[in-house]
């Protein structure tokens, strides 16, 4: 019985998940050309992605990235969510639905407002700057396009985390922290030794989800591409490096190489991150 | 600050932090809010009066109707196509890939059986495929059965929703007791019958949360309609809305189509906006329980 409720998502899941899976790994241990035709090359795509400068450079791009945007948004977003929590707020409500709301707004949309907003000619920003005969600042150099980029993955995804934290906030049995307000713990120190341990699992899970997605970047510097193809190359992001390569360069078989070293990568810093809470767990 | 001595029996300095906390909040929510203030005045104005005035008041002439059928006539109405085409393809995903969801979480809920654990943990571990694995397989997969260029070819792969499996596998765990269930079957109802008629109900708040999480996720997705749909009258609207900027943005090429842009990208966020704050009240229920069991 259980297998006729299952059938629907297995079925998907084989066609949509684990056949693309194989179809990749296969398709990146070829190699296509137009004399000769397709080649099983092994391991070379691999040995050629270890050593691809585009590559790394993507990665160390997002590298930077996400070691600045990541606790800053995660940490946004656990504030927030404390706050909410607490009691102290004098509208929670509109402050829960107004910082959840750029999560209901698409990337792309995201991406082109702040890109407006970051605009010389009628960007608010340069107009204030301007009005205060200041040079007005400039979002999208090779200098500054990443945390300009991080702004904007800040706003879109901070209360999304929140609310998933909160949630979790939520869900902790207050039996937990009564005690300790009646034997007058501030709300700091219970928010510290109580609250934030009980939700660790929920803080685990967007930090991952985090990262993932930091590695997958790509919509919104694709769409800065467009009016700044000097500072956003076509492998800023890995992801976008994998899209070039397949559908600019036609290198289906690199590109799915590259693509699972990225995932890789990817997994071997979650892993890590993993680790160290685990042992961190065991320490305490 | 009467909400903070109240909430607080110690007196004035909880009252200063409370202050500060909301101080707090209020530059939050400013920042939050303000980029889609900007939207809203820019939809209102000419492509003079965007270049003009200050982004933050109103410039005359008040244009906002006029840039709504500018969008609305644009490329002989292709906006609206985009907007059925995205509407056709988030509201199927979402519907069936939150029945799947919801069929395949009650299983492993529910049922034991051989190989369940090992089966919910690749289900689950396949949340961190990245996507950009899948996609060229899938561009691949979709132009050799020919639904490359058919709606086809984005809603299928979101009918993979893992995340959703594992939400209402908790979900359904919290949910609906096992005595009832047992009771069904005292009864002589068919496991089907049971899963419509009594489990479903009880399922509703995560069915509620896994269905926007994945409307949202489909409405707002750009890489795969990006890869998988090749036709301009096929886009979604984040598609659209990225080609139209890229004639507006172009270096060398530039077209004058600021307003346009700026409107359309309003009128893309109207319809989940909504969506939201109609069924916020329900959803976080199921994300309640999400967030803590691990």
């Amino acid at each position: 019985m259980p297998y006729l409720f299952l059938s629907p998502f297995l079925v998907s899941f084989l066609a949509f998940v684990v056949y693309p899976l194989i179809y990749a790994a296969n398709l990146s241990t070829t190699r296509t050309r137009i004399i000769g035709g397709t080649t099983f090359v092994g391991i070379d795509n691999y040995l050629r992605a270890l050593s691809d400068d585009n590559f790394w450079t993507g990665v160390r791009n997002m590298v930077a990235f996400g070691i600045v945007q990541v606790p800053i948004m995660l940490g946004a977003a656990l504030g927030a969510a404390l706050l909410l929590d607490s009691g102290i707020l004098k509208r929670p409500t509109v402050f829960r639905l107004v910082f959840f709301l750029p999560f209901a707004v698409p990337s792309v949309v995201a991406a082109l407002v702040w890109g407006y907003l970051y605009g010389q000619s009628f960007g608010p920003i340069a107009q204030i700057a301007r009005f205060l005969s200041l040079d007005p600042p400039l979002f999208i150099t090779p200098a500054t396009v990443i945390p300009s980029l991080a702004n904007i993955t800040t706003w879109q995804w901070t209360g999304y985390n929140m609310v998933i934290m909160y949630a979790a906030l939520k869900a902790i049995p207050t039996e937990l922290y009564e005690a300790a307000r009646v034997d007058g713990a501030s709300g700091l120190r219970i928010a510290w030794h109580i609250k934030i341990p009980a939700i660790a699992p929920a803080i685990m899970l967007t930090l991952v989800f985090s990262i993932i997605g930091t590695f997958q970047l790509f919509n919104e510097p694709n769409l800065f591409r467009i009016t700044s193809p000097t500072v956003v190359g076509t492998n800023f992001t890995p992801n976008m490096y994998v899209y070039n390569l397949a559908f600019g360069n036609q290198q289906f078989d690199y590109s799915a190489a590259i693509a699972f070293t990225l995932a890789v990568v990817t997994a071997l810093l979650v892993a890590l991150v993993l680790g160290f809470n685990a042992w961190r767990r065991r320490r305490a | 600050m009467t909400t903070a001595t109240r909430t607080s029996p110690r007196g004035r300095a909880p009252s200063r932090n409370a202050v500060f906390a909301n101080g707090i909040m209020v530059a939050g929510f400013l920042y939050f809010i303000l980029p889609l203030v900007w939207l809203i005045l820019a939809s209102t104005k000419t492509e003079a009066g965007l270049f003009d005035s200050f982004g933050y008041w109103f410039a005359a002439p008040f244009n906002l109707l006029q840039n709504i059928s500018d969008v609305f006539a644009r490329d002989h109405g292709v906006y609206l196509t985009w907007t059925r085409n995205t509407a056709i393809y988030a509201l199927s995903a979402a519907v069936l890939s939150t029945v799947i969801a919801a069929l395949a979480g009650y299983a492993f809920a529910v049922y034991d059986f051989r190989g369940r654990n090992a089966v919910f943990a690749i289900v689950v571990g396949s949340v961190f495929v990245p996507g950009s694995v899948v996609a060229v397989p899938l561009f691949m997969m979709m132009s050799n059965f020919g639904l490359s260029d058919t709606l086809l070819a984005v809603i299928l792969p979101a009918l993979v929703n893992p995340f959703g499996v594992y939400l209402m596998k908790v979900y359904a765990e919290h949910a609906i007791p096992r005595e009832l269930i047992d009771a069904g079957r005292v009864d002589g109802a068919s496991e089907l019958r049971i899963f419509a008629s009594i489990a479903f109900r009880l399922l509703a708040p995560g069915l509620v949360t896994v269905f926007l999480l994945s409307f949202v996720g489909a409405w707002n997705n750009y890489f795969l309609p990006l890869l998988l749909l090749g036709k301009s009258d096929l886009f979604t609207l984040s598609v659209g809305l990225a080609y139209w900027n890229s004639l507006a943005t172009q270096p060398g090429s530039a077209q004058f189509l600021y307003a346009l842009v700026v409107t359309a990208s309003l009128m893309a966020i109207i319809p989940v906006t909504i969506a939201f704050f109609i069924v916020q009240r329900y959803w976080e229920g199921g994300l309640t329980v999400g967030g803590v069991k691990e």
